[in-house]
């Protein structure tokens, strides 16, 4: 079939995950696309809030007030959900959302690379938020924090089976938390790529295969402008999951 | 039983693995749904209410995504 011929020309949706090495390091500390496009980000975010906060006016400038957005919408987001004692934990959610935010958005560039599509990154940075989670919660509670596993009223004779199910829900939360947003960046990106493969092999089809290439195109264009939320959105959600788990580390028994 | 029928099994099974997203797609439907019916009856209570609608929708996805790993794993990884 002519019309699979562009699949082995490389327009397969899959390579644009591909991990390229860009500088040889030893002991496998190689300089990746991977690592580039994550100082990429980190850059622009210093960069960005160090423009932001250069003037410190009182009364802010355009960008100042986009700054000051960011700040004030994480912190009313971690007192919603945990009070004033929770904003001890606001420079780590608010490096943490904006790490997965300008990663995603950067990502969004045609060509760029997403990071967040690799599990290996998302899984490190939930691995460490679960550290950061138990490692306060017995920090500040000791022992008591294992109350977590064991809401309060329950009946004697339920302890056993609820003690297990908090447990395996409590195991289950790093491994969604890394998976909905590798999942999330992955599929969209592929959408994205499919549709865009889609739109190219029928416009060079002939015939009236070009008509239904521009139904492909612009059904391609509308989901560009869905995964810009999509990216607004997981950054958030890994936000606010993290500050609920956090949560759970400040005050135990629920 | 030869490696052609592995092969198109495997295919089955990423499809049927797809059909697991109909749950996530009920879950998200409907908290969004419900979402609208309580923010209609109480506007000045909805705008208070989006940071739990998105981790609902958030918690039901995820779900969905298993699947989609399932099908992944099936198509690259089995």
């Amino acid at each position: 079939m002519t019309l699979l011929l562009p699949v082995a020309a490389g327009l397969d949706p899959i390579s644009q995950f591909e991990i390229k090495t860009l500088i040889d390091l030893p002991y496998g500390l190689d300089f990746t696309n991977s690592t580039f496009f994550m100082l990429l980000g980190v850059l622009s975010i210093v960069l960005f809030f160090g423009l932001a906060a250069r003037k410190k006016a009182l009364v802010p400038g355009r960008l100042q007030s986009i700054g000051e957005m960011g700040y004030t919408f994480i912190a009313d987001m971690i007192r919603g959900v945990s009070g004033e004692e929770g904003l001890k934990f606001f420079p780590f959610v608010f490096t943490l959302f904006f790490f997965i935010l300008f990663a995603n958005l950067i990502g969004m560039i045609p060509f760029a690379f997403t990071t967040t599509s690799h599990i290996a990154v998302t899984a490190t940075l939930s691995v460490m938020v679960i550290s950061i989670v138990i490692g306060y919660g017995f920090f500040k509670h000791g022992l008591g924090f294992l109350k977590l596993f064991v809401p309060a009223g329950v009946p004697g004779w339920l302890i056993p089976a609820i003690f297990l199910i908090e447990v395996i829900s409590f195991l289950a939360r790093p491994l969604t938390l890394a998976l909905r947003l590798f999942a999330n960046m992955l599929a969209g990106h592929i959408t994205l790529k499919l549709f865009a493969g889609f739109a190219l092999m029928l416009a060079t089809a002939g015939g009236v295969y070009p008509l239904v290439g521009l139904v492909s195109f612009l059904t391609g264009t509308t989901l560009n402008a869905l995964e810009f939320l999509v990216a607004g959105i997981q950054a958030f959600v890994f936000a606010i999951l993290t500050v609920i788990y956090l949560n759970d580390a400040l005050h135990p028994s629920h | 039983m030869g490696p052609e029928f592995a092969l198109g099994m495997k295919y089955v099974g990423a499809g049927l693995a797809c059909l697991g997203m109909i749950g996530a797609a009920i879950g998200v439907g409907n908290i969004f749904g419900s979402f609208l019916d309580g923010a209609l009856r109480n506007p000045s209570a909805a705008s208070k209410q989006t940071g739990n609608l998105f981790v609902g929708a958030a918690f039901a996805e995820a779900l969905g995504l298993f699947a989609f790993l399932i099908a992944l794993l099936l198509l690259f990884a089995v």
